[in-house]
This record gives structure tokens, C-alpha cells and sequence, in this order.
């Protein structure tokens, strides 16, 4: 990192660090809305870190921003390149159609079951960007090998599940761009700001003669369920 | 997180599995041991016919006063005593497909006072526990900063350091329970949460030593184990009172909470806490990653999700008694205690209510109380003896008032799975057993 000789410069700018940190404190926890503190000039702890190297940074630089793509490599590939992959790498936990398997998290259908019961979210029914879907991918799957795939089979195996939920065609090349212009069913299904508290704040709670009618057990199927495990230690 | 499962939890909690719950084996063992004990010795009271090992009782002198214990060499590193095995972290097979990416959970029932001890914290993984040599790990800091800079673990223990006592609580804390109740267990209703004291550089040092760029807003943070998992994080939020930490409880972070080092992010979501932290990115906008839209997003009854929840509101379970710890002495005294805390601050009061919510008594709280720390809780109590419905319920130094499940059912439905912090019911039966009930 560049280090100051000038002992008065590191001193003024130890003050403004000291003054940034005065100003950025806000008591709520809120979402980043105002102005953040003013960087310092320069260093202030001299010699701890040192600058990054473009190598060293290029090498674990690997997310993608899924609202618009940005830090989408170059490279391309096909469903149908993607699929080859798919059933030899993916299909085994996700099934061969992206149905799951066993309690393995499937990766299409679920579109119309949101408000339902039994709301099924995947790629199709839930997830609002196509980008994520490489960036996720390169980074943790398959489970057991992350970060083996080449970018060209990311790109193919992404579009085979975008196939799988009928939002890309089996031949078509995806690439970067591409990948960016898909529009994905459940695209304007978030709500980024959060609302809560949503239930009763702030007032006096009741201390005495709360209740309008005795209390009414609803649920009482815990005991009976059998689903909780043993208090049994494991040898 | 496969918790997340909907299939699967309604799948459970409409199967009626046979299986003996682990209280009713307890149960059995309890009244079976008595009442051998009672035919034996016939003409005791029955509280000494239960004391099994009397040679150890007085007026003997026990075998452990007689002898000479195990030397200084035995245990470089200690561990519980051998009668403590009960002690442990428990998952929950049927909830994941694999025990690399699933969860465990913290034993809340057997532990006093506000620290958990760093073996029982429980544990989420996305990718398995790396192991990873601290002499080849890394931290870089990139983006739009002005110094791209990489640290040694060396380096990140050489910056100011600074310690904080926090909980930390995974947002799907007794989501299994949004439909009914599921778990007869406090440690499965709420075992999600730990307390431990942190320490590491404040993330504002380090960024302050990049230099954020003006137009930053948020920051990404990624781990290197095999998930790499990712959060953005407001700014705003790691300027405030992020730590990035190397040390638990006094010595250097398990591995199964981020050896070598981790981001505390208090007061929030435990999914952005990340572990075996490896790189800190400012950018000017969310990354939309799969940990904020697939998964830690909340379903509403409407089929439109809310993201970005990262607040942990405040939350309370009483610890006993609970279903792991019934009354099993009968009617008289019990000391009733609990566990409540706030990613919003400080815990004002908790109320307890013997009576399902009819009326309700502060308890008292053990100092200090923490920000964005678990807070002990206390009331002694005489049992009747008669069926109870045993609730606490805590409040916030924002005023906010934990609520109840029909309150937080009414503003989300049932189908959001994270952030339920709704007052538990714990039913006591006559014969001193507790149970998970729901109450209307
Ligand atoms: C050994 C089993 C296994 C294999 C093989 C596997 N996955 Fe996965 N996959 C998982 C698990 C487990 C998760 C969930 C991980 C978590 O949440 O921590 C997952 C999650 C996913 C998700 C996110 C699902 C969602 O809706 O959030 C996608 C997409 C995915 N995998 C794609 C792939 C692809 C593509 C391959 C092959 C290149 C692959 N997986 C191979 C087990 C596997």
C-alpha cells in the first residue's frame, strides 16, 4: 500500500478517519441509504497488508451480479452441450429432468405455486435473474467438485436448466449477453425493502386479565409427531 | 438449505411416525428407576429410594475423596466431564439430503448464563467444515476502493482489535414451526442461536485502510470453503458495527465457525455472517446472489417474496422447563429461566406468563444485559402441580413487543420460513412432561 513518510500527512489523515467513523454511525440498523464516510487518503496502520495484485485479485474475483450480468466471462455453450454435462455430473442428486431426488433440491417446475400451500421455489417458479443461476453454479456446484467446471460448460449447463424450465431453446448458443436478456417468470416477485416490524410495536403490553376467552390449544401434534430426534449423545 | 423444503416439513408434520420421542425413553427410564428403587428399600422416603451409588452418599465417604486424581499432563486440552455427554449438538436427519450442507443444533436446555461454550454452537454449512492452514489463507478487499489490498492472517491480528460479546442466530430459527408445532424440543424450536465473545479488526478499519470509493454502497462478502458462499451487506451496516474476527470465546475461531476468521454482522441474519472469510467486494448495488433470492427471502401470502430481512427481532424461549427439561420432582419450587435477545439492541424486560397469556410477570434479568447479546432471564416459581401454559415474552429498547404466532401468522401467513421469533408455548402437563403446543 502507499506509505506516507510525511508523518503530519498520516497524522491528518488518522483525523479524518477518526472523523468519518463520527459521521457514519447510525444507531438503526437500516440499509445503506446515506452517503458513506469519506475514504481515508492514504494508509494508517503502515506495513500490515499489502496491495492486491490484478493476478491475485483475477483469480478470486469469480461473482457475477445477477441483476445485469455484471462479471459475466467470455464463453458460450449449448443445452444440449449442457445436458451431456448435466446427466453425467448433476443428475444423480438433481434428476434427470431437474425433478430432485429424494430430499435433493430440484431445479425446475414449482411455476403457479407460490401462493399455494405447498409454494415449490426453483430456477423457474422463484428465482427473479438468470445470472445468478452461472454465477451459483461456477461457484458450488457440482456439490462435490465446485469450481471444476470451464466456463464454456457453465454457460451450457446453465442453459440446459434455463431448457429444463422451457426458457431456452435446446439449440441456441447462450452466452454473456444473452444470459443478461433472459427475463426470468418471477423476475418482479421481490420486495427489496424491508417492511418490518409488520406486528404490534411500541405500545405497553398487557400485564393482567389479557385474554378475552381461556387459552385454546391449536397445535398440539409436537409429542405425537415422532420427528424430534433422540436425547441419546452418539458414540 | 433443505430446511427451506416445504415438501418435506408438511410431509412430516402430517406423518405420524410411531418412533419414541426421546422424552417419553426419558420418561420411561425415570418412572421405571423409581419404582424399582421404591420396592427395594420399601421404608424410605421416596426421594432416597431414587439415589442409585449410595457407597458414594453420606454418610460414606465418597471413592473420589479417597484416591488420587489424574495429573496436570492428562489433558492438554480439556473437555466436559464424562457425565456431561448428554451435552451436545443434535441435527435433524430427515431435514437435509446431506450433512454437508445442513444444520445442528445448540443444546439451549443444558446451558446456563448468556456464553455458549464454542463445541455446542450450532452449526450451518453450506459445503462441509474446510480445513483450512491459516498460513495459506487470505483476505483480500477490492472493488471499488481505492487500495486493493490482501491480508495474512498475521496482518488482520496485527490491526487495533476490539472484543464483543454477540449472539448469532440463523434466520431459520423455529421455521419449522410456522404451520404447528413440530419439535418437541427447545433445542429444536430454538437451538439455531449461540452467544460467544468475538474478536478481530473492526471491517471499518479495514475498509477505511482501502479507501471506499464514493459511489460504494454495499459490500460482498465470500467464504473459501466449497460453497464459497456470498452475502451483500449495506455498507452502511459494515461501517457500523462489523467485526471481522479470528477469535471465539477466548481462542482462536472452531473450525466449524470459520477457522481462520469470519464477519460478525450483529444483530443480523446468521447467513451473513460469513465464514472462512476470503474476500470483502464494494460495489454500488446488491449482487443478487442465490443466498439472497433462492434462499434467506421470505415468502408472503401474496407469492411475492421480501429481501434483504436482516434484522434478527427480537426473540425469547423459556429453557426450563421445556421438553428436555420436565418437572420432575413434582409440585413445589422451579426457578423458571430463559434466554431472549434482539438484533435491534438491548433486551428491555421479559414477561412470563403461567397462564397462557392471561397474565404475565417481569422476570428478572441477570447483568449485564448486552446489545445484541443473549440476555438470561429468571422467575422463581412454585408449581401447583395443575396443567400450565408456560409462555415469556420479550421486549426490545425499541419497544418492540415479541409476538405471538397469530400476530406474526396474520402479517406473513405461514409459508416465509425464516424470521419466526413468535412467543413459544410450552405446556406442562400434570405429570410434570412439557410439550411444544401452539395456542390461540
Ligand atoms: C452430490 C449432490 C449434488 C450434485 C452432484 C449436484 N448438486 Fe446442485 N445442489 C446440491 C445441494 C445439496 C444443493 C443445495 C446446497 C445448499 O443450499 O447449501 C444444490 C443446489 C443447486 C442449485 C440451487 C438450487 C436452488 O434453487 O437454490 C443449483 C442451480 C444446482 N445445485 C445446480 C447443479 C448443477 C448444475 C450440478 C452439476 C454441474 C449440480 N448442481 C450437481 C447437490 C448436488
Amino acid at each position: 500500500m502507499s506509505r506516507s513518510s510525511d508523518r503530519l500527512k498520516r497524522l491528518a489523515a488518522r483525523s479524518a478517519v477518526a472523523l468519518a467513523c463520527l459521521v457514519g454511525l447510525p444507531l438503526a440498523d437500516g440499509m445503506a441509504q446515506s452517503t458513506p464516510p469519506k475514504p481515508a487518503a492514504t494508509s494508517v496502520h503502515d506495513g500490515v497488508g499489502r496491495p492486491a495484485t490484478p493476478a491475485e485479485i483475477k483469480g478470486w474475483d469469480i461473482d457475477v451480479r445477477g441483476d445485469d450480468g455484471l462479471g459475466l466471462p467470455p464463453g458460450k455453450g449449448t443445452a444440449k452441450q449442457g445436458e451431456e454435462i448435466y446427466l453425467a455430473q448433476c443428475a444423480s442428486c438433481h434428476g434427470e429432468f431437474g425433478e430432485g431426488n429424494g430430499r435433493w433440491p430440484e431445479l425446475m417446475g414449482g411455476k403457479g405455486s407460490l401462493t399455494s400451500d405447498d409454494p415449490r421455489k426453483t430456477v423457474g417458479s422463484y428465482w427473479p435473474y438468470a445470472p445468478t443461476l452461472f454465477d451459483y453454479i461456477r461457484r458450488a456446484m457440482p456439490f462435490t467438485a465446485p469450481q471444476s467446471l470451464s466456463d464454456d460448460e457453465v454457460y451450457a449447463v446453465t442453459a440446459f436448466i434455463l431448457n429444463l424450465n422451457d426458457l431456452w431453446p435446446m439449440d441456441a448458443e447462450l452466452d454473456a449477453a444473452k444470459l443478461r436478456s433472459i427475463k426470468l417468470p418471477n423476475r418482479d416477485g421481490f420486495i427489496g425493502e424491508d417492511p418490518r416490524p409488520d406486528t404490534p410495536v411500541g405500545s405497553e403490553p398487557c400485564m393482567r386479565n389479557c385474554r378475552a376467552s381461556p387459552p385454546k390449544v391449536t397445535s398440539d401434534l409436537a409429542q405425537r409427531l415422532g420427528v424430534t430426534p433422540d436425547r441419546k449423545p452418539k458414540d | 438449505m433443505a430446511i427451506d423444503d416445504r415438501n418435506e416439513v408438511a410431509r412430516h408434520i402430517v406423518a405420524m411416525r410411531p418412533a419414541a420421542s426421546s422424552l417419553q425413553a426419558g420418561r420411561r427410564g425415570f418412572l421405571a428407576g423409581g419404582l424399582a428403587g421404591a420396592a427395594a428399600g420399601a421404608l424410605l422416603h421416596p426421594k432416597l429410594a431414587l439415589a442409585k451409588g449410595g457407597e458414594n452418599l453420606p454418610p460414606n465417604v465418597p471413592e473420589w475423596t479417597k484416591t488420587l486424581g489424574s495429573g496436570v499432563t492428562e489433558k492438554q486440552y480439556g473437555s466436559p466431564s464424562a457425565f456431561e455427554k448428554h451435552v451436545v449438538r443434535r441435527n435433524v436427519e430427515w431435514l437435509t439430503a446431506t450433512e454437508q450442507s445442513s444444520i445442528n443444533f445448540t443444546p439451549l436446555p443444558d446451558l446456563d448464563g448468556i456464553i455458549t461454550p464454542s463445541g455446542v454452537c450450532f452449526e450451518r454449512h453450506h459445503a462441509g467444515v474446510p480445513e483450512i492452514d491459516p498460513a495459506q489463507h487470505r483476505l483480500v478487499v477490492h472493488g471499488m476502493v481505492d487500495r486493493p489490498l490482501i491480508f495474512t492472517m498475521d496482518d488482520l491480528v496485527r490491526f487495533p482489535s476490539v472484543s464483543r460479546i454477540l449472539f448469532l442466530e440463523c434466520p431459520a430459527n423455529g421455521g419449522m414451526e410456522w404451520k404447528g408445532a413440530q419439535m418437541d424440543g427447545c433445542q429444536f424450536t430454538h437451538g439455531m442461536v449461540h452467544c460467544c465473545e468475538w474478536t478481530g479488526v473492526k471491517l471499518s478499519t479495514l475498509l477505511q485502510e482501502a479507501g471506499v470509493k464514493a459511489e460504494a454502497k454495499w459490500l460482498l462478502a465470500e467464504g473459501a470453503d466449497g460453497a464459497a458462499m456470498t452475502r451483500s451487506i449495506p455498507l452502511q451496516k459494515a461501517l457500523d458495527d462489523c467485526i471481522v474476527c479470528y477469535s471465539q470465546n477466548g481462542e482462536r475461531i472452531r473450525p466449524e465457525q470459520g477457522y481462520p476468521v469470519r464477519l460478525m454482522v450483529p444483530g443480523w441474519e446468521g447467513n451473513v455472517n460469513v465464514k472462512w472469510l476470503r474476500r470483502l467486494k464494494l460495489g454500488d448495488r446488491p449482487w443478487q446472489h442465490r443466498e439472497e433470492t433462492s434462499k434467506y427471502t421470505d415468502l408472503m401470502p401474496d407469492g411475492k417474496a421480501r429481501q434483504f430481512t436482516f434484522v434478527m427481532e427480537a426473540n425469547s424461549v423459556i429453557t426450563a422447563p421445556c421438553p428436555e427439561k420436565p418437572l420432575k420432582f413434582g409440585k413445589g419450587f422451579y426457578e423458571i429461566r430463559g434466554l431472549a435477545w434482539s438484533g435491534r439492541g438491548r433486551i428491555k424486560r421479559v414477561d412470563v406468563s403461567m397462564d397462557g397469556g392471561n397474565n404475565w410477570h417481569v422476570a428478572q434479568l441477570q447483568e449485564p444485559v448486552l446489545s445484541k447479546a443473549l440476555a438470561r432471564f429468571r422467575l422463581p416459581w412454585t408449581w401447583d402441580g395443575a396443567p400450565t401454559l408456560l409462555q415469556s415474552r420479550a421486549i426490545d429498547e425499541s419497544g418492540y413487543v415479541q409476538p405471538t404466532i397469530e400476530q406474526l401468522r396474520k402479517a406473513r401467513g405461514v409459508n416465509s420460513i425464516y424470521h419466526k421469533n413468535a412467543v413459544q408455548t410450552w405446556r406442562i402437563n400434570a405429570n410434570g412432561t412439557v410439550n411444544n403446543v401452539q395456542i390461540l
